[in-house]
């Protein structure tokens, strides 16, 4: 039942040498779907046990409730977003940040975006289509997510290169290992979360009282919702996490794109000819090259039983979504890219109570940006394949992608 | 070797007939192409107009959010298929194997799908169900007309029946700032369904919405005035309503009467079948060339001691289509027991409202997550002593958690803490107000997520 090699393969997988191709080690965790580890911490690799977890109310995403917080707790700091709390307050303010965002308040918000993203990103693709060779991360897939979260948080773009270094150093702290890693980056990336903490809490006060705009930012500032009105340390934490995620996800989820297309000429091929068949192409990245590969830990609130072993309360729970996503008990030819693939119920997102906030808008980006660059680039090839990857194997994506054209 | 033969023959030069051109039996058709059927494929149904969605009926096309006529399904691939619309069928010919339609016309078949689903219960006296302002909800014209009505602004709108369908009408009623009255004989609204715990917290719900909410009375009578349209309603504890609009909604009959002299177990409770969508005969044996699909057919479930369900949910008709598609042209060995789960939703006084299970059949209810008070919890239904359903107030993301309660007889009540605990996790009495008695202890689980892998085995005691 309990596999203490299964550590080692989850080891390996952290690894920075894996990260170009991490999935022969996620078939080899599957062997074992709920796998305790030497420090008492499960990992969990196969599709219905993932997603058993994610909708079993007695999996915690508080630190408060696991036994060994470890290094997490840093990165949570006191007043945690609605990522790391359980209903009710996730609910709560996940509630009041979606009345910005989208259904039941703001149905039409994503969609009415559409022109901007358009804009933003044909502006970026007028500078690239003279060159002979092109970055996709530097010069496209990182700019523009996060011009387009700039926007709707009401965080000014012109700041990037002030917040920029801070989002690096807080993500690099996602998968922080005492044991192997330097203890500066530990501080380096507490500090970055006060600083980047101050930052915002200053541009909340700038936001106060002010007719309110038609940024987030603002809309929280101001607003009296049913709910009532977030905390100013609620806010901070909100716009904090929109920021990250709006930054770090959806780059990786347009270069894994670009990547993967390039890899596939018969289907970027077909997506030239027919631009709509783009919506599944996303979906199937989602499930084939998911940005976010791994939910590293949740917290056991109580003993749970899943596929037969118990989980001893204030256990930790690591949710291995990229390889719940290639499992073939449940996709037919899970390693095959395949965009016509139905009913594509990827782990893409996450889910349960935690699904993706950002999804809705992560899809349309993405789904803009890959027609618009692949319309535009001149029989693109690439110039090394695998690319150099992030440090990041929870946010694992290219850290370039060197693109040449004709 | 011959029998495989004809199947083989049957699969590509075969006959099938669906009689219902909604739901179910749109889904069967496709479900039929995915197969691999390439025979020939009829739909009959007697709605003029291409299969539509009836869920939107009494929510968005009242509100206005969705004009009636987009409610189309969508298709999920080409189905090939001749359709015959407009004209309904009028009996069958079970020896003959043909399906008779009410123009004379006659449609023969080598295997038969009836998935004629249910109406509306019309208001019994004809009268006064004729009076101009007196509605039902299950057509799209149905809806799109009360529409209009509502959208003209009515003084008073009475809705007869706090079922479902009744009380999301009144929802949309108060969402348009329309004065509702809502009637039901029962002690609270959705208590059928849902027990009277639930049906409580139903029922303030609706009050708080300023819903005049008169439940244990009758409406005896209908009265018009001298134009013919109504205008008033008598309750059976001597009160009036002053309405310009009725909506009756008192649940569903099922068309079966097509049936009557076919020699199918077919009457007011539907069609029964087999789990695997055969229909039975009236002497209750299984035949081999008609199956039932949707809110008409009436099938034995393991988990609920076998006991024959009929399920007027939207995902029972899918889930049921798919199951009854598949046995229509496989053999015999390779047959699917319909084993999904019954799964319902509603949306009601901004609420999302949503089961798994069969509530019915419980005999205990305790709220497990959440807080009544603010109406958003997940409620667990047990019967003696194992989950057999669960009811969610916006916290549908949760239920999954309780289908697999119920697929694996896991015990009532689940006892371990979870963080969002309510204060007092008492168990109380389900109470359904006509409480049918389970009397055998049969108590299965369920295996596998696929339709092709789902058995039931029996659970042993104690283990
Ligand atoms: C207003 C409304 C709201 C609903 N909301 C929800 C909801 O929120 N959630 C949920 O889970 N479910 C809901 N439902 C239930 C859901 O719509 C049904 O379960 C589903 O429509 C069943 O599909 P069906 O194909 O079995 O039957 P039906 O949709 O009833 O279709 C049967 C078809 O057969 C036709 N027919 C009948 N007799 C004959 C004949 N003799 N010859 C030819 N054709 C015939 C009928 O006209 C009809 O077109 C709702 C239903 C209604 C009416």
């Amino acid at each position: 039942m309990t596999v203490t090699q299964a550590s080692s393969t989850f080891q390996r997988i952290l690894d920075h040498s894996s990260r170009a191709d991490p999935y022969p080690l996620y078939a080899e965790l599957r062997r074992t779907p709920v796998a305790r580890q030497e420090d008492g911490g499960y990992i969990v690799s196969t599709y219905r046990e993932i997603t058993a977890l994610l909708h079993d109310p007695h999996v915690s995403s508080d630190t408060d409730n696991l036994h060994d917080p470890g290094p997490s707790v840093a990165i949570r700091g006191d007043s945690p977003a609605f990522i790391g709390l359980d209903p009710p307050q996730h609910d709560r303010l996940r509630r009041m940040a979606m009345r910005y965002f989208g259904p039941p308040h703001s149905p039409t918000l994503i969609d009415d975006m559409r022109p901007d993203l358009n804009a933003i990103v044909t502006n970026l693709i007028d500078n690239l289509v003279s060159k002979d060779e092109i970055d996709v991360v530097d010069d496209f897939a990182y700019p523009f997510p996060v011009t387009v979260i700039c926007h709707l948080l009401g965080v000014p773009r012109e700041d990037e290169p002030r917040f920029h270094g801070w989002v690096e150093a807080i993500v690099a702290l996602l998968d922080f290992n005492p044991a192997t890693d330097p203890e500066d980056r530990m501080r380096e990336g507490v500090r970055a979360r006060e600083d980047l903490r101050a930052y915002l809490a200053e541009l909340l006060e700038s936001r106060r009282g002010r007719p309110p705009g038609n940024d987030l930012l603002s809309r929280l500032a101001n607003d009296d919702g049913p709910d009532g009105r977030m905390t100013d340390e609620e806010i901070v934490s909100t716009a904090n996490l929109l920021l990250i995620a709006g930054h770090e996800t959806t780059v990786n989820l347009i270069t894994n794109g670009a990547l993967t297309l390039l890899r596939h000429p018969d289907v970027l091929e077909r997506l030239r000819r027919e631009p709509g068949m783009i919506v599944r192409t996303v979906e199937e990245l989602l499930r084939y090259e998911p940005p976010v590969q791994l939910i590293l830990w949740r917290a056991a609130y109580s003993d749970l039983t899943v596929a037969g072993t118990t989980i001893p309360k204030g256990s930790r729970i690591t949710l291995v979504l990229a390889s719940g996503n290639r499992d073939p008990s449940y996709f037919r030819d899970p390693d095959r890219f395949d965009p016509d693939r139905r009913d594509n119920q990827h782990l893409g997102f996450g889910g349960g109570v935690h699904l993706c906030f950002g999804a809705p808008l992560a899809r349309l980006e993405t789904q803009i940006a890959l027609n618009e660059l692949f319309r535009n680039l001149e029989s693109p090839r690439l110039v090394a394949d695998p690319p150099p990857y992030r440090q990041s194997a929870v946010l694992r994506g290219p850290r370039h992608l060197l693109v040449r054209q004709e | 070797m011959t029998s495989e033969r004809s199947r083989e023959t049957f699969r590509h030069d075969g006959r099938i007939v669906v009689v219902g051109a909604s739901l179910a039996g749109l889904r069967a058709a496709e479900a039929l192409r995915d197969e691999g059927f390439t025979g020939s494929l009829t739909l009959v149904g007697d709605e003029a107009c291409e299969p539509y969605d009836r869920p939107p009926l009494s929510k968005q096309v009242l509100t206005g959010w969705v004009p009636a006529d987009g409610t189309a399904l969508p298709r999920r691939r080409e189905i090939d298929a001749e359709w015959l619309l407009g004209v309904p069928a009028s009996g069958l010919d079970l020896a003959g194997k043909r399906v008779e339609l009410a123009d004379g016309r006659e449609v023969p078949f080598d295997r038969l799908l009836i998935a004629t689903g249910v109406r509306a219960r019309p208001w019994a006296d004809r009268a006064e169900a004729a009076l101009d302002g007196v509605f039902v909800v299950r057509t799209r014209d149905d809806s799109g007309r009360l529409w209009e009505r509502l959208a003209a602004g009515p003084g008073r709108v009475l809705v007869i029946g706090a079922g479902f369908a009744g009380s999301e009408i009144a929802s949309v009623c108060r969402e348009r700032d329309i004065p509702v009255t809502v009637a039901e004989t029962a002690e609270a609204p959705l208590v059928g369904a849902l027990g009277s715990m639930v049906g409580s917290i139903a029922a303030n719900l609706q009050r708080a919405h300023g819903v005049d909410l008169r439940c244990g009375v009758k409406v005896t009578r209908l009265e018009g005035d001298e134009r013919g349209r109504v205008r008033r309603a008598h309750l059976s504890d001597g009160g009036t309503v002053d309405a310009d609009v009725v909506v009756v909604a008192l649940g569903g009959v099922r068309n079966t009467e097509w049936l009557r002299d076919s020699g199918l177990a077919a009457g007011v409770w539907g069609v029964a079948c087999d789990s695997g969508c055969r229909a039975f005969d009236v002497n209750g044996l299984v035949t081999d060339d008609v199956f039932v699909a949707g809110d008409v057919a009436r099938c034995p479930h393991p988990v609920y001691e076998y006991r024959f369900l009929s399920l007027e949910h939207w995902a029972n008709a899918v889930e049921q289509a798919q199951v009854a598609a598949h046995n229509m042209v496989s053999s015999p060995t390779d047959r699917w027991p319909h084993l999904s789960m019954p799964a319902f939703w509603s949306m009601q006084f901004g609420v999302n409202i949503k089961s798994v299970g069969v509530p019915v059949l419980s005999d205990e209810v305790v709220v497990t997550q959440g807080s009544v008070e603010e109406h958003r919890f997940v409620a667990a239904y047990g019967y003696r002593g194992r989950v057999t359903a669960a009811v969610s107030f916006d916290n549908a993301k949760w239920l999954d958690h309780y289908r697999h309660l119920i697929e694996t007889a896991a015990p009532f009540p689940p006892s371990c803490p979870t963080p969002d605990q309510p204060a007092d996790m008492k168990p109380v009495p389900a109470h359904f107000p006509n409480s049918v008695i389970i009397t055998q202890g049969a108590t299965v689980v369920v295996t596998g997520y696929e339709p092709s892998e789902r058995r039931v085995a029996f659970a042993r005691p104690g283990g």
